[in-house]
């Protein structure tokens, strides 16, 4: 190898400051991030809401499967903050034990969704042709129908179940994901970065997972983050029309779902499941909101 | 100076479809040769096919709806255009690499500096990781660059215009190509950080010995760099010459109206000259000589016909009638 006799350097000036002090990406995005006061609001409300899914069951005042026989169907009083339902359950300490399983449900079926989709859509946009076509009818088929609809039906076909709700939610999350992703593919891989790799000689899949990939990656965290608000919603109506967790278990849609025999004398048993879901799944589209805005560029 | 032969163009013609419209010819029987070590200048307006034929070299159109519809690209004896993918990302990198004009947006924003130099290195030598990033490391002091160690671990939006090129360079000249394509490398630098791009460049050239495809358009970076210099209108080749004889005594009519176009410091001209028109656009181009629109020399037969890229000796060749006509009766 020749080697290089001399080393050109840099005159002074440019010596000085080689690496422009700019402010580092992550404490730019923070500062930006915070000034979205309902964004902020909507990520206190999650992170609470996570700690508690966390470590619920220590936390709730009563056993969420104790029941009660003095204290049936009461409403809310300084022994039981959010009242008791038909068995004397306590609705605070369900609710905190359900947040599990509802969020959990969610969270999966939106991560396994967003996977399958994320790979399909890169893949589709990266190279075009056949495979680009079949995806992209392929999500419109799936687009075609309401995402309840769909959902219900693929649980109908699998049976009901916990695991059903979550394939069944995850399945109408992938057209979603490889739409937005294979668009923001299409966009990355024109920028110059990627054929300047390509001009160094990278193989296609390196290009794709250090070059494109991250490049696409805000698309996808905000279309996560608003997704997971889309799957509370369908995985509570699931559990409400009986297929999804035992009405036995905590769930929020299953408590929801026997509260609703109880509408006319406790109607507390209806209210705080439906608060809670309705709050949560504001939050997350508030969450998505303010991830949008302030991951792009272009919306000042 | 009858140094190797580096790179040999033959004929090379690229073809953009445009769907249902048929398909334009961007580079058409384009011709040339780089010798071991030498600085070769394509200058030409904007869309005059100079970027092309850089991407054609490299096998980089898959992307774009152009096409390699004719020609031979040898470069060290051995035909790129007939060279599989796979070979072909073998030899980018390692026998020929390539720097764009935005140097900014020529690294990837998620990675550290380092790592995709490191990346570069890897992908040719086998070298271990710990090798690449020490040699990724000598690069980057090699191309001028300050305290590497921290450049290195800054990311490329931490980085100045200058910087970044200086980066790329160091991407770039990280196997040791014998032939580097610079797509306007300083275009969008400063005139400061610009001298000192192309001082880095011909230290590459003079101690590696790389040969330079250096692609602009502007003529003081020619008139400063180059040995030979190729100017380029609507996709052919119209003038070559050794780079003196180009500025002294410009031949073909568009070169002529290139060099009287740039600005002279205490000239006193309140008014710069420029030629008339535009490049034509490809899809409508004039049957005859493609310049013959725009020139005030023009004749019928320019219109009728196009005219040859002649040799006139002295490693000039010129595609002019009038040119050739002159050459004749003076002979």
């Amino acid at each position: 190898m020749p080697e290089w006799k001399e080393t050109v350097r840099a005159p002074e000036e440019e010596a000085k400051g080689p690496v422009v002090q700019a402010q580092s990406k992550p404490k730019a995005f923070f500062k930006k991030f915070m000034q979205r006061r309902t964004a902020v609001a909507a990520a206190v409300f999650l992170l609470i809401l996570l700690i508690i899914t966390a470590v619920g069951p220590q936390l709730a005042p009563y056993d969420p499967a104790a029941p009660d026989y003095d204290n049936l169907l009461s409403g809310p009083s300084p022994a039981h903050v959010l009242g008791t339902d038909e068995y004397g359950r306590d609705v605070l300490s369900r609710l905190m034990a359900g947040s599990r399983l509802t969020l959990g449900v969610s969270l999966s079926s939106v991560i396994i969704g967003a996977a399958i989709g994320t790979v399909l859509g890169v893949l589709a946009g990266y190279y075009g042709g056949i495979l680009e076509t079949l995806v992209m009818r392929g999500s419109d088929v799936l687009f075609a129908f309401p995402d309840i609809l769909l959902a219900i039906a693929i649980v109908a076909m699998i049976g009901p179940g916990i695991i059903n709700v979550v394939i069944a939610v995850a399945v109408f999350t992938v057209p979603s994901f490889a739409r937005i992703m294979r668009s923001a593919t299409l966009s990355v891989k024109e920028s110059l970065y990627v054929e300047v790799a390509r001009s160094i000689g990278c193989k296609n899949g390196r290009i794709l997972s250090r070059y494109i990939f991250p490049g696409t990656m805000q698309s996808m965290i905000v279309n996560f983050t608003m997704r997971v608000g889309t799957a509370i919603l369908a995985a509570a109506s699931l559990s409400f029309l009986g297929f999804g967790a035992n009405v036995t278990e905590p769930d929020w849609g299953a408590m929801l779902s026997s509260g609703r025999n109880y509408i006319g004398v406790a109607s507390h048993l209806v209210y705080f499941p439906g608060l809670l879901i309705f709050l949560t799944v504001l939050a997350f589209n508030l969450l998505g909101d303010g991830l949008r805005d302030t991951l792009d560029p272009k919306i000042k | 100076m009858p140094e190797e032969l580096l790179l040999d163009v033959r004929r090379l013609r690229t073809e953009f479809s445009q769907g249902k419209k048929g398909s334009v010819v961007a580079v058409n029987d384009v011709s040339f040769q780089i010798h071991k070590g030498e600085i070769l200048g394509l200058v030409g307006e904007s869309g005059c096919g100079k970027s092309v034929t850089a991407l054609s070299i490299m096998s980089l159109l898959k992307d774009t709806p152009g096409k390699i519809t004719g020609g031979e690209v040898y470069l060290e004896g051995k035909n790129l255009l007939e060279c599989s993918e796979e070979e072909m990302r073998k030899i980018r990198g390692e026998n020929v690499s390539m720097i764009f004009q935005e140097a900014m947006s020529s690294l990837n924003p998620a990675m550290r500096v380092s790592a995709q130099l490191v990346e570069a290195i890897l992908l040719h030598t086998d070298k271990t990781r710990r090798e690449a990033e020490e040699h990724a490391l000598k690069m980057l002091a090699q191309v001028g660059i300050p305290d590497p160690a921290r450049v290195g671990r800054s990311y490329p939006h931490q980085l100045s215009g200058g910087m970044s090129q200086r980066v790329m360079i160091a991407m770039a000249m990280s196997c040791d190509p014998h032939l580097l394509i610079a797509d306007e490398p300083t275009t969008a630098l400063d005139v400061t950080i610009q001298a000192q791009i192309l001082d880095l460049m011909r230290k590459i050239q003079r101690e590696i010995h790389t040969g330079i495809l250096l692609i602009t358009h502007d003529l003081g970076v020619v008139a400063e760099m180059c040995s030979r210099v190729i100017v380029m209108y609507a996709g052919r080749i119209v003038e070559e010459a050794p780079v003196q004889m180009l500025f002294y005594e410009p031949m073909h009519p568009y070169t002529k109206g290139l060099i009287a176009s740039v600005p002279k410091l205490g000239s006193g001209v309140t008014s710069l000259p420029s030629i008339p028109g535009s490049v034509p656009d490809l899809s409508m181009m004039p049957p005859g000589c493609k310049f013959a629109p725009r020139c005030r020399y023009a004749q019928d037969r320019c219109r009728e016909e196009e005219p040859p890229l002649a040799e006139l000796g002295g490693g000039r060749k010129c595609r002019c009638v009038l040119v050739q006509d002159k050459e004749a009766t003076v002979q």
